[in-house]
């Protein structure tokens, strides 16, 4: 890969080595027998497919699977003898590849999804724009819009800190050689499964977990090395004490593992092609997914993104952590208490009763250990809110926290019965899901790879603050417009559904009712049209960093505080 | 035989009975290891972890 030559990898040929016969490890030989085997496998399924798309996905993982082999040679001829050293002089060697990668491929499919989403919430408001095409109906983006938004843009931030911030905080190099090259490449080729697969029809329609039963054996695969990775990290720790970061973060990876064991059990109709059949049946079904479906939210959402704040936040302001204490108990209630909050995504169905008021309470519990994290998060700034002023990375980061405080808020109280009785299935839930994932976790995200870029490349900055003020402000625009639209368009939907005349008839038929959404859903697409330029803008930003570093010209050097 | 391993039995018997007040008890733990005042300096240290680089 002569294009990504300096910019992911360290020439380390120049170092001085000491003579030692150059052999391959047992790692990279057994994984290029492994993925040569592969190779032919696939070839072998390409062949035998039942289904287009499954032939599609097996060649192309005939093809990754050689161009896998080919890397793994192709690195052991261009690496000196020794394997990199886990430290040098006394210091850790970090391992900065991979993080470097995902980050990259973060912002790729970050610019992706935002755009899928634009042109979905474009369908909606103009629904011709679909002009007709199977491939690019509502029904087929929008798992492609969420998917990339979550897992591509959502995870590989996550993979890229958390690889970061494992090593930082205990002070030690990247456990493995080509394992977490395995993790980011096998990761991101997940997501291409998944995303061509639903382009292409194929899907196991279950909200988050749409990929069919051979991408999940493959995230399966993935995911394990992830938690070994970094579980092997931690062990190698010189620092005694496990950073509260690294819990948040082992409590992402470990319960994303078990959810998705726990929900993608299936039985494929032939190993030959893409069908499956899921194991559960009625509303076990609905249950396990609805499980699954908050839990991801729980704990790859949150989860993953408070160990973001925890580490970045005190960083970039110099403050240390306002409450560890607080953190240990923010912690802990929410590994307590999330797991019990998914039925309130299926109240007033057939699920019982009493688990609907179970996963209402639960979700109405919740609300202490958020507000515990927002507040510890935000008073992490005590002493430095001046900083707030003429940093605007800073800012994203703490205004992602308010949005995080605002949004679970909000859901609770559309757990409770009553209330989920007008918001359920309206666009108000779409308004609650973005106002999450565009101001917290999309704020955090950004915020954290403006940190990340300059640090892992080595730059001494961003290129320029200017442009992340710029990105601040028109992204807040979009978000603004896009939840208060759907907070009006939800309600009013709701309300028009209810309605009731004095003879008893329904007051409104359906298709009025969505007539009346037409103006909000236009104002909905301003909003992600704002944010994706935000992002453009952010991209642009992050490659110059990489590619010049800082601007010559800053602010002023010493801003004096104000009296 | 009379079918033990019921969704019901396990959620009415185990559940109620046993795993919430050990859940409680961990958590009180917890609390207890996290104001215990012996540990305060430790965390303090820990909480300017991320400042001490290298």
């Amino acid at each position: 890969m002569w294009f990504l030559d300096g910019v992911f990898f360290q020439r380390e040929s120049a170092m001085p080595q000491p003579s030692i016969s150059k052999t391959m490890t047992t790692s990279e030989s057994g994984l290029a027998f492994i993925f040569a085997v592969a190779a032919f496998l696939c070839l072998i399924a390409s062949a035998k497919a039942l289904d287009a798309p499954f032939a599609f996905h097996a060649g192309l993982s005939a093809a990754a699977s050689l161009a896998a082999v080919f890397f793994i040679i192709n690195r052991y001829y261009d690496r000196p003898a020794a394997l990199p050293p886990a430290e040098i002089n006394g210091r850790p060697n970090y391992n900065m590849g991979p993080i470097k990668f995902s980050s990259f491929m973060a912002m790729f499919w970050g610019i992706a999804g935002f755009l899928v989403g634009l042109i979905i919430a474009s369908q909606l408001a103009w629904p011709a724009l679909n002009f007709d095409l199977q491939w690019i109906q509502f029904g087929r983006l929008r798992p492609l819009h969420t998917s990339a938004v979550i897992f591509a843009f959502g995870g590989n931030v996550l993979i890229a800190t958390s690889f970061y911030v494992v090593q930082k905080s205990c002070r030690a190099r990247l456990a493995g050689d080509l394992a977490p090259w395995f993790v980011v490449l096998g990761y991101n080729y997940f997501i291409l499964i998944a995303g061509t697969g639903y382009l292409l029809g194929v899907t196991q329609s279950k909200e988050y977990a749409e990929p069919e039963w051979y991408a999940d054996l493959w995230l399966t695969i993935v995911w394990v090395t992830y938690l070994l990775v970094f579980l092997g990290t931690i062990l190698k720790r010189k620092e005694p004490h496990i950073f509260v970061a690294n819990w948040f973060y082992l409590a992402f990876i470990v319960t994303i593992a078990v959810l998705h064991l726990g929900n993608n059990p299936a039985l494929p109709v032939s190993i030959f092609g893409s069908k499956s059949y899921i194991a559960w049946g009625g509303i076990q079904d609905a249950m396990f997914q609805w499980w699954y479906g908050h839990n991801a939210v729980g704990f790859f959402l949150t989860a993953g993104f408070l160990a973001i704040m925890y580490y970045f936040i005190p960083k970039r302001a110099e403050r240390p952590i306002y409450s560890y204490r607080l953190s240990i108990i923010h912690f802990w209630a929410l590994i307590f208490l999330y797991i019990w909050a998914g039925p309130h995504h299926l109240h007033y169905t057939a699920l019982p009763d009493w688990t609907q008021t179970l996963g209402m309470t639960f979700s109405i519990m919740l609300w202490m250990p958020s507000w515990g994290g927002m507040i510890n998060g935000l008073m992490t700034l005590s002493g430095a809110w001046d900083k707030l002023r003429t940093d605007p990375v800073l800012r994203m980061l703490v205004v992602s926290v308010a949005f995080y405080g605002m949004s679970t808020f909000e859901g609770p109280m559309m757990s409770i019965k009553v209330v989920n009785s007008l918001s359920h299935y309206t666009d108000w839930t779409i308004g609650h899901v973005h106002s999450g994932a565009l101001g917290w976790v999309g704020f955090v995200s950004f915020g954290a790879l403006y940190c990340l870029v300059p640090w892992a490349w080595n730059r001494k900055g961003l290129y320029s603050l200017k442009l992340v003020n710029w990105h601040f402000w028109i992204a807040t625009l979009g978000i603004v417009l896009y939840i208060s639209a759907m907070w009006v368009s939800g309600i009013l939907q709701g309300l028009m559904w209810r309605a009731y005349t004095s003879l008893g008839f329904l007051e409104y038929s359906f298709i009025e009712t969505v007539e009346a959404m037409h103006p909000f859903y236009v104002i909905r697409a301003a909003g992600g049209a704002l944010f994706l330029i935000g992002a453009l803008i952010m991209a642009y930003n992050l490659w110059m960093t990489v590619r010049v570093g800082e601007q010559e010209v800053q602010m002023p050097v010493a801003l004096q505080p104000a009296e | 035989m009379k079918a033990i391993l019921t969704l019901d039995n396990l959620a009415s018997g185990l559940v109620t009975t046993i795993w919430t007040p050990v859940f409680v008890a961990i958590f009180l733990a917890i609390v207890a290891y996290a104001f215990w005042p012996r540990n305060k300096a430790a965390f303090d240290e820990a909480a300017r972890l991320p400042l001490r680089e290298e």
